[in-house]
């Protein structure tokens, strides 16, 4: 049998070892009812080279984003992995290591842990960082939950620009547990500064901001902090890109309180929407309301410098019904590729993935509303990522397009945004993919 | 100790090449001035060169599989197939774009709606959400489903959820964040959940029951049935904790037992990596009524085709994740499955249960078992009471002294039921030659609590750091390089 080592021989002199003659005596205790007596219903098992085969037929069968000029975001973004990268998260010792409970010999994934959260300390200006959540949608939700439980109050106003399936994991993270969420509507791309400040109050636990945000947009985070903090004790929680705090304000800046995100666009490949991991960064007074794993410096016996979990109470493995989150295993190893993709770019190298991010997309954007009859759908400064309106229905668009194997966007209208094209661009993106774009998207317009 | 990557840096150094930006327009005509960052993220400057040697230094303090046995008690820490590693690195997978047209992504639906049915077909529930990344994340799915089935009933005053004292800390934690209340039950004598215990605490408010099977104790829970009535009687519905399900593959089909409700832990059953935490792989299965509460979408399959299903969305409980959970964890999930066949899987639990009987049996001698006497499934609770009470060894002592042995700790004080807990899983990974090498390590350690317990209690000095101070860790919280000099 695959993957197990001991023969029958071997079996029988272990059950011998035990004083039972058959493996079936060991199962006294299990009521014969439910034992099964009919096989699991399986094909009949495959040999390496055969699911080899299998597994090469079924990855054919989909059309990738590498064989095609893709310009998908929302979420999950093609950005270059340099090599590296993989034969690092490949090595067994990090690959096949369990979590770092014993500290003794877990030092290697204790210290790279420890210099994530110090990357994505710097990147957001921040003063503490977990070591990674399931995604950014529930990174945010458990970052709404922190501030329900730091301020002990139950309103909760997100600004409306948020990726739609953060928001739909939020609604699930938050219902039926006595927190009411109030969305400001962002109908012109970025959102309803007017409104956020009516619905503001003294009961408000945080306003949730994304930006640069679903649309690609750049929110005025200054102003939303404004208004944030006029409320009693509201915090406020940004949902950002870290791609692009290379060159976008640190969230410090707009003193965020708590800062979350997608981190798949650090060195993690797109597969399909997950794995992927979420941050959460925030300052030292909220550390103790924070959910997930956290690294600390510390000593050992000898006094030598080494790394261990810290703040544990807050844990569910020590605190249960009362911990901060229920959070166990989570994404580590999605977490040590950010750290080795942050190491290798270095601040210079993911400036320039930003730059070229940011100034290809408006290169693209700009020769596209040159076509007639394609605008801009949103007035508003943008990073990577912008929405188009089209003249015709968009899945037309994306449909015909894919025939000449491009993936234009995003239809936004299942986001109740009719005819609107919603377009990501990567630093891999070279002029002559975005031209070959512009060109299809005139035949579309002119056929 | 390792310096860190931060003192590593030498300002110009470069770990990258970029191609030349062919598109000539200034950042600055993008976006305004407002929105730019001040000052500079500090991520070191080092060489690719740099980056491999400093991670191949962090490696080498590591334990792992291949380096060792992990006999974890609850986390299963099986070997991990090569063959996985090499088929999950195809760009028709890593390439793959969650917003992708159905049309080009068949081959990744086709995988995971059989996945979908083969875990279902497993564990003998209707269907299967792949959604959750992880055995808490399944549970928080989980009780989500329950509460959405008595919401939908009208029934708002079921808000208590029951578990046994011995559960997993991620039980009541997920209980509490799914907006329900834990009652907490005892186990009785024999490790196994009191039923005079339950009957007492439920009441019309019970809206479930969590129970892990077999138990943290490693031994099945045969009452199931009793159980199953009881919960059943005031339509409460039982949640099964499948951390352990690597013990009953083939064997037993939870769904077809009382269960109603079930999470999978891929990378401990299906033999994904652990990762050193993560990712894993935490889907649900559920009896059939409860099927249109699950996350959307789920895989469906007309004609040939298989497409992303949101039929169910009006009664779904939502999502759980961005998109559709871990899938290339799912991917080799199924790598693994179609490899072992219905065989292979039944074989797995029994060489698990065979190897922890195994050393169970062995070690009765020398460490207090609590229930011994009776055979367990694939894991096993051992005490230090013993060394505890006549040598003043720790079990923390013992774990310690294990690693210096050259074998990863077993998990320990857990179960919260058992003073001086030493959980031991095997797996069925493991070969009888490991075994023995394990146990004659636990057997001397026993003999050194006689003759040398200083040896235990400077435990651990064969590896990389001497005993850490978790304490410090917290009362000097240091949680990031903040540029003075780490190397002590």
């Amino acid at each position: 049998m695959p993957f197990i080592s001991n023969t029958d021989p071997e079996r029988r002199e272990m059950l011998k070892a035990i004083g039972v003659e058959k493996f079936e005596d060991l199962l006294v205790n299990i009521p014969l009812e439910f034992l099964q007596n009919k096989e699991i219903s399986l094909e009949p098992a495959y040999s390496e080279l055969e699911i080899s085969r299998k597994i090469s037929k079924l990855a054919g069968m989909n059309i990738s984003s590498s064989q095609a000029n893709a310009f998908l975001g929302g979420g999950v973004y093609d950005h270059f992995i340099p090599a590296a990268v993989e034969h690092v998260i490949l090595k067994p010792e990090f690959h096949s290591a369990y979590t770092p409970y014993q500290a003794e010999v877990s030092q290697g994934t204790l210290q790279y842990i420890y210099e994530y959260q110090t990357m994505i300390c710097d990147l957001t200006g921040m003063e503490i960082s977990n070591a990674g959540m399931y995604d950014g949608a529930s990174a945010a939700a458990e970052a709404i939950l922190m501030t329900v439980r730091k301020t002990k109050k139950n309103k909760v106003i997100i600004c409306g620009s948020i990726n739609p399936n953060y928001l739909e994991v939020i609604k699930t993270y938050t219902e039926g547990i006595g927190i009411e969420i109030s969305v400001i509507p962002a109908t012109s791309g970025f959102v309803d500064i007017q409104e956020l400040n009516q619905e503001i109050d003294d009961e408000t636990a945080c306003v949730l901001l994304q930006t640069p945000n679903f649309f690609g947009n750049i929110e005025d985070a200054f102003a939303v902090e404004k208004i944030t903090h006029t409320a009693k004790n509201a915090l406020f929680i940004v949902c950002v890109d870290p791609i692009s705090l290379a060159i976008l304000n640190a969230p410090v800046e707009y003193r965020a309180d708590i800062v979350v995100g997608e981190g798949q666009s650090l060195g993690n490949a797109q597969n399909f929407g997950g794995p992927l991991f979420g941050f959460l960064a925030t300052s030292l007074k909220l550390s103790r309301t924070m959910p997930g794993r956290i690294v600390g410096a510390t000593e050992d016996a000898a006094g030598k410098r080494c790394y261990a979990l810290t703040l544990q109470a807050r844990e569910q493995h020590i605190r249960r019904a009362k911990a901060t989150s229920n959070i166990c295993s989570n994404q580590a190893l999605c977490n040590l590729a950010a750290t080795v993709y942050m190491a290798l770019m270095g601040r210079e190298g993911l400036i320039e993935i930003a730059k070229q991010c940011t100034t290809k997309a408006h290169y693209l954007a700009a020769a596209i509303t040159k076509i007639e009859g394609y605008k801009m759908a949103f007035k508003s400064p943008f990073f990577k990522e912008f929405a188009i309106q089209t003249p015709i229905k968009t899945e037309k668009i994306i449909s015909q397009l894919k025939e000449k194997n491009i993936f234009p966007g995003i239809d936004l209208k299942p986001f109740g945004h009719e005819n609107t094209l919603l377009i990501a661009v990567t630093e891999k993106k070279r002029k002559t993919d975005l031209d070959l774009l512009v060109s299809a998207l005139q035949e579309v317009q002119n056929g | 100790m390792a310096k860190t990557i931060f003192e590593k840096n030498s300002s110009g150094r470069r770990g990258f090449t970029f191609s030349n930006n062919d598109v000539k327009i200034k950042l600055e005509d993008c976006i305004p001035q407002k929105y730019l960052r001040m000052n500079n993220a500090g991520l070191p400057e080092v060489s690719e060169l740099d980056v491999m040697r400093h991670f191949s230094e962090l490696a080498h303090m590591n334990y792992f599989i291949e380096k060792g046995f992990y006999p974890l008690g609850s986390c299963t820490m099986k070997y991990n197939p090569k063959i996985n590693e090499t088929l999950v690195r195809n760009k028709g997978f890593n390439d793959l774009h969650p917003f992708q047209q159905e049309d080009t992504i068949q081959g990744a639906l086709e995988i995971l709606f059989e996945l979908q049915s083969m875990l279902a077909e497993i564990s003998g529930f209707n269907q299967v959400s792949l959604q959750p990344v992880a055995g808490a994340h399944g549970e928080f799915t989980g009780l989500k489903v329950i509460k959405e089935y008595h919401t939908a009933k009208g029934n708002t005053h079921k808000t208590k959820i029951i578990l046994p004292d011995s559960a997993h800390g991620t039980n009541p934690a997920s209980v509490v964040l799914a907006g329900f209340e834990v009652v907490e039950i005892k186990s009785n004598a024999d490790g196994m959940t009191d039923l005079q215990d339950l009957r007492d605490h439920v009441d019309e408010n019970t809206a479930g029951f969590m129970l892990t099977n077999p138990n943290t104790l490693g031994l099945f829970e045969k009452q199931v049935k009793e159980i199953a009535q009881i919960i059943h009687s005031v339509d409460g519905l039982i949640y099964m904790d499948g951390a352990n399900l690597n013990a009953i593959l083939g064997i037993v089909k939870p769904g077809q037992i009382g269960f109603d409700i079930m999470h999978y832990n891929l990378h401990k059953t299906f033999a994904t990596p652990h990762g050193g935490g993560g990712p894993g792989s935490g889907p649900i299965g559920v009896r059939e009524d409860l099927t249109k509460f699950l996350p959307v979408p789920l895989i469906g399959k007309k004609r040939d085709k298989y497409f992303l299903d949101y039929s169910h969305e009006k009664t779904s409980l939502g999502k759980v994740h961005s998109f559709f959970g871990n899938f290339l964890v799912n991917v080799r999930a199924y790598i693994y499955i179609k490899m072992l066949g219905a065989k292979g899987l039944k074989r797995v639990s029994e060489n698990a249960i065979i190897n922890a009987n195994y050393i169970m049996k062995q070690l009765s001698k020398y460490y207090d078992i609590p229930h011994k006497d009776i055979y367990c499934m694939h894991e096993f609770v051992a005490s230090g009471t013993w060394q505890k009470e006549k040598h003043g060894i720790k079990t923390l002592d013992i774990a310690k002294r294990i690693l210096d042995k050259g074998f990863h700790a077993p998990t320990i004080y857990f179960p919260l039921i058992v003073s001086e807990a030493m959980m031991i899983e095997p797996t069925e990974t493991e070969s009888k030659e490991t075994l023995d090498e394990f146990i004659s390590a636990m057997i001397e350690i026993a003999q050194e609590c006689l003759e040398n317990p200083d040896l235990l209690k400077n435990a651990p000095v064969d590896t990389p750091v001497k005993r850490v101070n978790d304490t410090l860790a917290v009362r000097q919280l240091n949680v990031k390089y903040d540029g003075t000099s780490q190397d002590v």
